[in-house]
């Protein structure tokens, strides 16, 4: 237990869902002037609710933390749990609604590193700017401008344009910064997706060194393996509550069960983008093979859809997009066409083959395409999370080796084969 | 959870500090930061142009000519007895940095979005560097003005009466115009996170503000036709301040100073209203914008 640097007594953050006043004075002059006379708001959605109800969304709720110099706290949870809220509310960008936040020593931030960038400026130029927007001074930039060219890797580079950088290069001069802000606590926030492996290992060192160093991290990211890697303290947030706070590994698998695994599930209440769902939906999906959602490499995963429709198409089908625990799509299968007709409800029964899925956590993401006379796809309905499942590790299928998401994807290809062509004839 | 003395955190965050909530304290940690920022805009508005720096001459150049040619050679407007070249680049180049402070200033927030999600820091900084990075570009028209003074008062004959006493009043005035800009600026640029329409009208509304103003004419030409309507006139604050400035280095006619001085206490009224509108939007407008 080091020094305290960090408390948080009830802090919560809400958000008004919807229309925030009209936008524009227009608008809401109007609406005051229509609600002033008892009238109907002339800007209210129709079918919004009650007029002058507003409807409210805790994005973080009752969160009590403390941190003490030394802990790299991994802060996991499903999107929408309230992680990148927290974050914001320590690093403040935005105001608590309801807490406080007590903060001993400086907050270096990289909620999304490069912050005041101009991609007109060298290297050089943004390394003074970004460090004097994360408070430092001059002169402090002036004493570490070697180590943070060094460690950037961009040497040869300092004094181009950033505009003219690859994002490889843009992060590592950002990380680079950052990371020599000294801060206190420092805040990560899915920086680590972009970089080579190198240099990723190089930022994981660095953060380490942050937290043995009488310092702090917090850490937030999908990637399990990451935090399993650079955390001793994990957070489980779960629909804006502290759900778990202690030991890694246990949020680890908190975050891993809180997916949806039912065997039954309601697709039509799960949230869709603009115009989809319309036409045809899709109401449910019943998995028929496993209730745990647990598999085997190489297995196959059965399940029934059901969907309506009120318009016809000839070439229909369901198309399964596959995504990896960090929510990047990795393949997509689809049915053979069929036919709907306007005011059907069909029911499918679905096989799907993970022939070389890798061990892993996964997500499915379910489309029903039509197609026009050009041979273009009709997206009538796309759900981007229908639910999650697992491939448990089989160390025999990899000759004994644990698989490792980050090093090697998500696919498991076949052996390869290998003959004796030659060599120590004699 | 163990209470510790207030002195040990030096940062506390609650959801609302008070009304009037300004920590300059924190503004002067953050100096370098305001110094960088102004750097920043010079380098990006010179580079890849043609002309550099000359733009910052070619505007009020143009203008003052557009002005002599306008209103002096075909509206024949008087112009106190001094060079009428003169007189409105002398109105321009105070007016044009009031104009710029004001309009730079007030797309604060939706300018600098993308950083102000990303990153803490005081948000006034900003629209200080665009002051000063305005007076910047002021004194380099400011320079081009005292070269046109002294090649028409060189002349032979020439009217114009230099009042040192005045001139030594130049930093108040610029300090003035910076603060009742930045003031306006910062107003506004805390309306627009809601209104958006708002920063359509600034420009217009600048524009038909110089109007207003004593920038194309000269006020006795306003004061001599409605001496009733002469305290409305002189309640726009940038009035007296460019007469002060324009008898300063003309010599044209002074104004009564208790003009001046309610134009001093609107300039604090408007600085102070600003300030408090934007560090109260400054807390939560990337919920909203």
């Amino acid at each position: 237990m080091g020094e305290r640097l960090l408390e948080i007594e009830d802090l919560a953050k809400e958000y008004r869902l919807g229309m925030i006043g009209g936008g524009s004075l227009h608008a809401d002059l109007a609406s005051w002037w229509a609600r002033a006379r008892g009238r109907e708001d002339p800007n209210r959605k129709i079918g919004a609710g009650n007029p002058g109800k507003i409807q409210y969304f805790m994005a973080l709720d009752g969160v009590n933390l403390a941190v003490d110099s030394g802990d790299a706290l991994a802060i996991i949870g499903r999107n929408g749990a309230g992680k990148s809220t927290l974050l914001k509310l320590i690093s403040r960008i935005t105001a608590p609604t309801r807490g406080e936040i007590r903060i001993h020593g400086r907050v270096a931030c990289l909620l999304e590193i490069g912050a005041g960038f101009h991609p007109e400026l060298t290297g050089r130029e943004n390394i003074y700017l970004n460090g004097a927007v994360m408070g430092m001074s001059r002169m402090e930039t002036n004493s570490k401008l070697k180590e943070i060219i060094e460690f950037s890797e961009i040497a040869q580079f300092i004094d181009t344009p950033v505009k003219r950088y690859s994002s490889g290069m843009y992060v590592k001069l950002a990380f680079a910064v950052a990371a020599h802000l000294d801060p206190d606590i420092l805040i990560c926030d899915e920086v680590l997706a972009v970089g080579d492996v190198a240099f990723q290992q190089k930022c994981l060192s660095k953060m380490s060194d942050v937290a043995q160093g009488g310092r702090a991290v917090l850490y937030v990211s999908h990637n399990m393996r990451t935090v399993a890697q650079l955390c001793n303290r994990g957070l489980f947030l779960n629909k804006g509550r502290l759900e778990y706070d202690g030991e890694t590994s246990r949020a680890i698998d908190l975050y891993a069960g809180s997916g949806n695994r039912d065997v039954d599930r309601n697709l039509d209440e799960l949230p869709r983008g603009k115009n989809r769902g319309d036409a045809m939906r899709m109401l449910k999906m019943h998995m028929l093979d496993s209730s745990t959602m647990e598999y085997q490499m190489d297995d196959r995963m059965e399940f029934t859809i059901t969907a309506r429709t009120s318009v016809h198409d000839s070439r229909l089908r369901l198309r399964l997009i596959l995504k990896n625990s960090v929510a990047a799509p990795l393949g997509m299968t689809q049915t053979p066409s069929f036919e709907v007709r306007p005011g059907d409800v069909f029911t499918k029964r679905i096989s799907f083959s993970m022939d070389g899925l890798a061990a892993g956590e996964y997500t499915l993401g379910l489309t029903l395409a039509g197609a026009d006379m050009r041979g273009g796809s009709i997206l009538y309905d796309t759900i981007e999370d229908a639910g999650h499942f697992f491939i448990a590790d089989d160390p025999q299928r990899t000759s004994g080796f644990t698989w490792d998401e980050r090093l090697w994807g998500n696919i498991c290809l076949k052996d390869l084969d290998m003959q004796d062509v030659g060599g120590n004839e004699t | 959870m163990k209470k510790r003395q207030n002195n040990y955190w030096n940062t506390i965050i609650r959801p609302k500090h008070g009304w009037f909530d300004f920590n300059i304290r924190e503004l002067i940690q953050y100096r370098d930061l305001v110094v960088l920022l102004v750097k920043r805009n010079f380098t990006l508005i010179y580079k890849q142009t043609i002309l550099g720096p000359l733009w910052v001459l070619l505007q009020p150049l143009l203008t003052s000519t557009i002005f002599t040619v306008v209103f002096g050679a075909i509206a024949g407007l008087p112009t106190d007895g001094v060079p009428s070249f003169l007189f409105y680049l002398c109105g321009c180049i105070a007016w044009t940095y009031f104009a710029n402070c004001l309009t730079a200033t007030s797309t604060t927030f939706r300018d600098n979005r993308a950083l102000f999600v990303k990153v803490y820091f005081p948000r006034i900084a900003v629209p200080i560097a665009t002051v000063l990075y305005e007076l910047v570009t002021f004194f380099v028209q400011y320079a081009f003005f005292l070269v046109m003074l002294i090649f028409f008062a060189a002349k032979p004959g020439s009217a114009i009466a230099v009042h040192w006493g005045l001139i030594a009043l130049t930093p108040v005035l610029l300090f003035q115009m910076g603060l009742l800009g930045l003031g306006f600026g910062i107003l506004v640029s805390a309306l627009t996170t809601r209104y958006r329409d708002l920063g359509l009208l600034v420009r217009f509304g600048v524009n038909l503000w110089m109007y207003a103003t004593p920038v194309a004419y000269s006020s006795t030409l306003v004061t001599e036709r409605f001496p009733n309507l002469e305290w409305l006139y002189m309640l726009n604050p940038m009035t007296p301040v460019i007469q002060i400035f324009r008898s300063a280095y003309l010599g044209t006619e002074m104004i009564p100073l208790h003009y001046w001085a309610i134009s001093m206490a609107l300039t604090i009224f408007v600085f102070l209203l600003g300030v408090l509108l934007f560090t109260r939007v400054e807390k939560t407008f990337m919920d909203t914008i």
